[in-house]
């Protein structure tokens, strides 16, 4: 078994990406609601005071601003918590940006449960439910510093409004740099053949550390990071669903309406049907505590999903 | 002036035309904004169909939507589009529904929630400054959208960045679906709370195509300030029965109605 390397924050290596892309590109310009600092912008604001634009604590306001200026021809990432960035401005987001189809990058920062010990008004596990049910936006979650680099890169010649999240932990490194990446289309991490992880975001590390206790015992999995939860990538989930025994979903965010909804429907209206487990924040008020704590809380960690999966296969 | 006034009549007319098609449609504020729709796009903007693909064309955002038949009406007449396509108004898959959307031909942006068009203009404003281009960002919004929090949000940053190539121009018909603004929520004293935010504030008959042509003649009005421009308008304008009454917010006239407003419309035409 190999450990992944630890790699840095999502969040700084968005940074550090965006950074680099718009000493390139002067049409690259990053709006901000009083999030320079949690963004980790501030030295994006120092090198390119000309590319990044104030709003103050006005998510709104910044969300609109965000849509005039790429219909200005500028290209466009609109930086927020994703706490107050997907519910506060979710009506800027649904008609100026979706609806009226102005290609906005949408970046939440600080997401999930970053903001663990801050408490539920900090925390964003609505987010893939809310965007998922708004036509003509897409939905992207790295799990690492790769998918992060790429996701930020990729997303500079989408040419549609795009919701990327982030959060604040080091992550580990899941991927060689030579793996393609592209919008909409998942990666396998590991090949397996007793169940299959789909993970998004920043529990995929987890699930594949689950995947290497498994092994182990001689249960054989499959990870697949599923960083476009919309649209999501149906050939990747089908092939697993005729490929593994089971199928657990792991994510950072509601039970209802994110990750694992979206794959379950789309199984039972292909007529699939094999044991299944939605692994995320179980609707309830959310116990608060580092992120990494809740996480474990909710049984989103190697030792909690490796016993999901092994009380999945002995039922099925 | 009298060309603009021939305009704004036979605009009101066309208005309650496709209204009364479609059996649907804003009436009451349609008619209440059209004057200042006829000025800005005969007199001050520069926007034409064959320059609408340019960057350097002015801009023009319709915060309050719902007055969306007034816009459809003068982008026609600007040929936009065939004239003919406007009965088509709230038909199954028609363009022209009851709200503005970028397919319908010289729409920049989709709107009909209220509050959202002046946080767009900032953007455009502030885009159009950054690339150094000379053109202006206009923007109507009605006063009883005012209430939005988020316009609000975007006027500070309107003044924040001194956006003097932006013109907000309120429809002060001091109407809205319930009843008069003062009582629904108070908006008064606009001109001065508008001030305190940083703009350059003035005030003018809005359904009077002079006054509006002259108070719009003086922009930027103060440089290094957003200009402001509260457009003192009568909801249900140029139509005695719809003048200032609350219910004809969107309603649409019965045939006998109609025939009256059409009549006092053409009285007013032979009048010029």
């Amino acid at each position: 078994m190999i450990a992944p390397a630890i790699g840095r924050a999502n969040l700084e290596v968005f940074a550090d990406t965006v950074l680099e892309l718009a000493r390139q590109d002067p049409s690259i310009m990053v709006v901000t609601s009083d999030s320079r600092g949690s963004g980790k912008l501030v030295p994006f604001g120092e090198e390119l005071p000309d590319q990044i634009i104030e709003m103050g604590i006005a998510e709104q306001n910044l969300v609109g601003v965000a849509a005039g200026l790429a219909m200005s021809g500028a290209t466009v990432f609109a930086v927020s918590p994703a706490c107050f960035l997907t519910a506060r401005a979710l009506e800027q987001i649904k008609n100026d940006v979706a609806y009226s189809d102005h290609p906005v990058k949408l970046i939440g920062i600080s997401a999930g449960v970053s903001y663990g010990a801050l408490g539920a008004t900090h925390h964003s596990i609505h987010d893939f439910a809310a965007l998922r049910a708004i036509n003509n936006v897409g939905i992207v979650v790295p799990a690492d510093n790769f998918e992060t680099r790429e996701a930020i890169r990729a997303a500079l010649a989408h040419a549609r409004p795009l919701y990327i999240r982030y959060g604040k932990k080091p992550m580990l490194d899941l991927h060689s740099p030579d793996t393609r990446f592209e919008i909409g289309e998942a990666i396998v991490i590991r090949e397996g053949e007793d169940l299959t992880f789909i993970a998004t975001g920043e529990p995929t590390g987890r699930a594949l550390l689950a995947a290497q206790n498994l092994e182990a015992d001689g249960i054989s999995c499959r990870v697949i990071s599923m960083h476009t939860v919309k649209p999501l990538d149906m050939e990747a989930l089908l092939y697993a669903a005729r490929h593994s025994s089971a199928i657990i979903t792991v994510e950072e965010h509601s039970i209802y309406g994110g990750l694992g909804e979206a794959c379950a429907a789309i199984l039972l209206q292909h007529g699939i049907c094999l044991p299944f487990k939605i692994v995320a924040i179980p609707d309830d008020y959310t116990v608060t505590g580092d992120q990494l704590e809740i996480f474990d809380h909710y049984g989103i960690s190697a030792a909690g999903l490796s016993a999901a999966a092994r009380d999945l296969l002995a039922k099925g | 002036m009298r060309t603009l006034q021939r305009k704004s009549i036979e605009y009101r007319k066309t208005i309650l035309r496709i209204i009364k098609a479609a059996n649907a449609g804003h009436t009451a504020g349609s008619l209440s904004c059209i004057d200042i729709l006829n000025v800005l796009y005969n007199y001050v903007m520069d926007i034409t169909p064959q320059n609408f693909s340019s960057p350097q064309r002015d801009r023009y955002i319709q915060s309050k939507g719902h007055s969306v038949e007034a816009l459809y009406v003068v982008l026609a007449d600007k040929g936009f589009f065939p004239a003919a396509e406007l009965d088509t108004l709230g038909r199954f898959r028609s363009h022209f529904v009851g709200h503005p959307t970028r397919k319908v031909p010289g729409i920049e942006h989709n709107t009909g929630a209220l509050g959202h068009g002046l946080s767009v203009s900032v953007g455009l404003a502030l885009g159009a400054k950054y690339r150094g281009s000379p053109h202006r960002v206009f923007t109507l919004l009605g006063d009883g959208e005012l209430a939005e929090g988020s316009s609000w949000e975007a006027l500070m940053a309107a003044g924040h960045y001194q956006l003097d190539n932006l013109v907000i121009i309120v429809d002060r018909n001091r109407l809205q679906i319930t009843g008069s603004t003062e009582d629904v929520m108070g908006l008064e004293p606009l001109a001065d709370k508008f001030a305190a935010f940083g703009c350059a504030v003035r005030s003018c008959d809005g359904n009077d195509v002079e006054a509006l042509t002259q108070a719009l003649e003086q922009l930027p009005f103060v440089r290094g300030k957003p200009n402001l421009l509260l457009a003192q308008t009568t909801k249900g304008k140029g139509v005695s029965f719809m003048e200032d009454v609350a219910r004809w917010h969107h309603r649409v006239p019965a045939d006998e109605e109609y025939a009256a407003a059409l009549r006092e419309l053409e009285t007013a035409e032979m009048t010029l």
